[in-house]
């Protein structure tokens, strides 16, 4: 089996009394989807927030690309090749479409102390933004404000700004929240192309992006993850039926 | 051309017609008052950078403008002494250049910006506001407890400083100087904004989550942010310090800190022009309205809370409209 891209060693963490990870143990192959599912306030966005550095766990670890990063700051693990996109859109609302994108384009060169050149005339810059503008389809409104977007739109531009990081791997937090049947279906077509470029770690609630999408799923409940296995492990999993997917599944 | 531009061109052009007129009707004491705005519109357009594109609401800019100030007050009352600056290890003389006065000023603040910022930024809202105004009353205190130059009561300076092939002492000569740097300033401005550093402060203003989460660090974008910005309104102050011929303790006190901050929010926050409208605004009500009445800020009290309510953009944004570009 190939090595994984990014895996987490038994990471815990709790608020006061709170277990919100209890020792989680993930990982995210070469080239896969892996879902994480589980109902409200099952420790998703927790979960997230370790492995991306907002949030540091109790004890367990955090390894990106064969190396420890449980103590790397947000920033560093972004340059090392971790892109994610935020649950609400975390976007420059003042900017336009086309200068979020180059926000991700300069971050991605580790070059922001320019100070007399001009952002929107680098060549490599607005390639690389314009490219990732163009993969999501949102290169006609380039010149737009972001905040006359719609919800949908930034949902997209969320996904652009991730791949002009060109990363080694993507946590993409609800990335379908809000989208709607036909907006969904459209950007989860997207992502199964994507996962050639370099793997996803989806954590989701549409449970027919799930189903469509993932090569693996982990459930988890109560910070704690009760089942990993295929789609079809998944479903037929009585726990996890228990536990969450109930009607659904 | 957008209605931002034209703006900024009348501002522009009324910088160069004001004062040519004054010297035409052989009215000095406008060329001052036109000097003197134009150096706060200066140590504006430095807290613009910080305020504006960062969004560091710093009530204590007054430590830059004092220190642009004593730099130049301290180096030119020891070259019109006699005295060395400093004789061990090596002789420091005191200057009359004003380069040199400028590059010390420009350094110090810097400096002090870097020491501030380092500091300051692990905090962010009101302790941020309250931080930056604790090292503004700690500069203050210090300076009116400093004997050595002046105390409380400043220190004069008998003739302005020099520049090479001018003569400063003349008003308009001096207010050519202080209106190239504004240029500058502003130029430096326009850059910054479209820069490679300008969209990621801006971001950073706005989302610092998403700025760390594309691998660069907010905080330090904003310190970078903060030293520029203090170099900018340090040298203001060695041109305020020159203007009046005179420093004290008052160019570091809080409400000087505060003056510069309603140049920048009465203009319009960051508006390339908003600091020179806002510090014009304020000088021209400042002579109209002072000689009415000792009680004259009562009147820009109430048109800053007009502003405040009505017109976030700032006297730019009430003329020009929302701001287009980012």
């Amino acid at each position: 089996m190939a090595e994984p891209v990014l895996a987490t060693h038994g990471l815990s963490k709790a608020f006061g009394a709170l277990q919100a990870s209890d020792g989680i143990s993930i990982d995210l192959r070469p080239g896969e989807i892996h879902a994480i599912i589980g109902p409200n306030g099952a420790g998703k966005s927790t979960l997230i927030a370790q492995i991306c550095g907002a949030l540091a766990p109790d004890i367990g670890r955090v390894e990106f690309l064969g190396r420890d990063v449980t103590r790397a700051s947000t920033e560093a693990r972004a340059a090392r090749g971790l892109a994610r996109t935020f649950q609400t859109s975390a976007l420059a609302m003042e900017d336009t479409v086309l200068q979020n994108a180059l926000l991700g384009a300069l971050g991605a060169s580790g070059r922001p102390w320019r100070f007399l050149a001009r952002a929107d005339r680098d060549a490599s810059l607005r390639t690389r933004a314009e490219a990732a503008l163009e993969a999501v389809g949102l290169a006609d409104l380039a010149e737009l404000r972001t905040a006359e977007l719609s919800h949908g739109q930034r949902r997209q531009l969320e996904v652009a700004v991730a791949l002009t990081l060109a990363p080694k791997a993507f946590v993409m937090d609800e990335p379908m929240a809000g989208l709607g049947q036909e907006g969904s279906k459209r950007l989860t077509g997207f992502l199964d192309g994507l996962r050639a470029q370099a793997p996803i770690l989806l954590v989701e609630h549409d449970m027919d992006a799930v189903f469509a999408l993932a090569d693996r799923i982990s459930v988890l409940v109560y910070g704690k993850v009760i089942a990993t296995g295929s789609v079809e492990e998944i479903r037929r999993d009585p726990r996890v039926r228990d536990a969450y997917l109930g009607e659904e599944a | 051309m957008s209605r931002e531009s034209w703006l900024n061109a009348a501002l522009l052009l009324a910088l160069v017609v004001v004062p040519g007129w004054a010297l035409w009707a052989d009215e000095p004491f406008t060329i001052t008052l036109a000097t003197r705005a134009v150096i706060f519109a200066l140590a504006a357009v430095g807290l613009n950078i910080a305020l504006g594109m960062g969004g560091l609401v710093s009530l204590g800019h007054a430590v830059f403008f004092g220190i642009g100030g004593y730099a130049m007050g301290i180096l030119a009352s020891h070259a019109q002494n006699y005295t060395a600056l400093m004789e061990w290890p090596f002789v420091i003389e005191g200057t009359k250049s004003m380069p040199v006065i400028w590059l010390v000023a420009v350094a110090a603040s810097s400096c002090a910006a870097l020491v501030i910022g380092l500091l300051s930024l692990r905090t962010s809202g009101v302790y941020f506001i309250m931080i930056t105004l604790a090292f503004g009353q700690m500069m203050y205190f210090f300076a009116i407890s400093w004997p050595a130059y002046g105390g409380e009561d400043g220190l004069s300076i008998y003739v302005r400083n020099g520049f090479p092939g001018l003569n400063t002492l003349v008003p308009i000569q001096f207010y050519g100087i202080c209106l190239v740097w504004l240029c500058i300033a502003l130029l430096l401005y326009a850059r910054l904004m479209r820069s490679p550093f300008g969209l990621a402060l801006n971001a950073a203003r706005q989302v610092p989550a998403r700025v760390r989460a594309v691998g660069l660090d907010p905080r330090r974008l904003q310190l970078v942010a903060l030293v520029i910005s203090g170099g900018i309104t340090g040298l203001a102050g060695a041109l305020f310090a020159d203007l009046n011929r005179f420093v004290s303790p008052s160019m570091l006190s809080w409400q000087m800190s505060g003056e510069i901050m309603v140049f920048v929010i009465i203009g319009g926050v960051a508006r390339l022009f908003g600091p020179v409208a806002g510090a014009g605004f304020y000088v021209l009500l400042e002579h109209l309205l002072g000689g009415v009445s000792e009680f004259w800020q009562i009147f820009l009290g109430l048109f800053l809370l007009a502003v405040v309510l009505f017109g976030k953009g700032g006297l730019v944004g009430m003329i020009a409209g929302r701001r287009r570009d980012g």
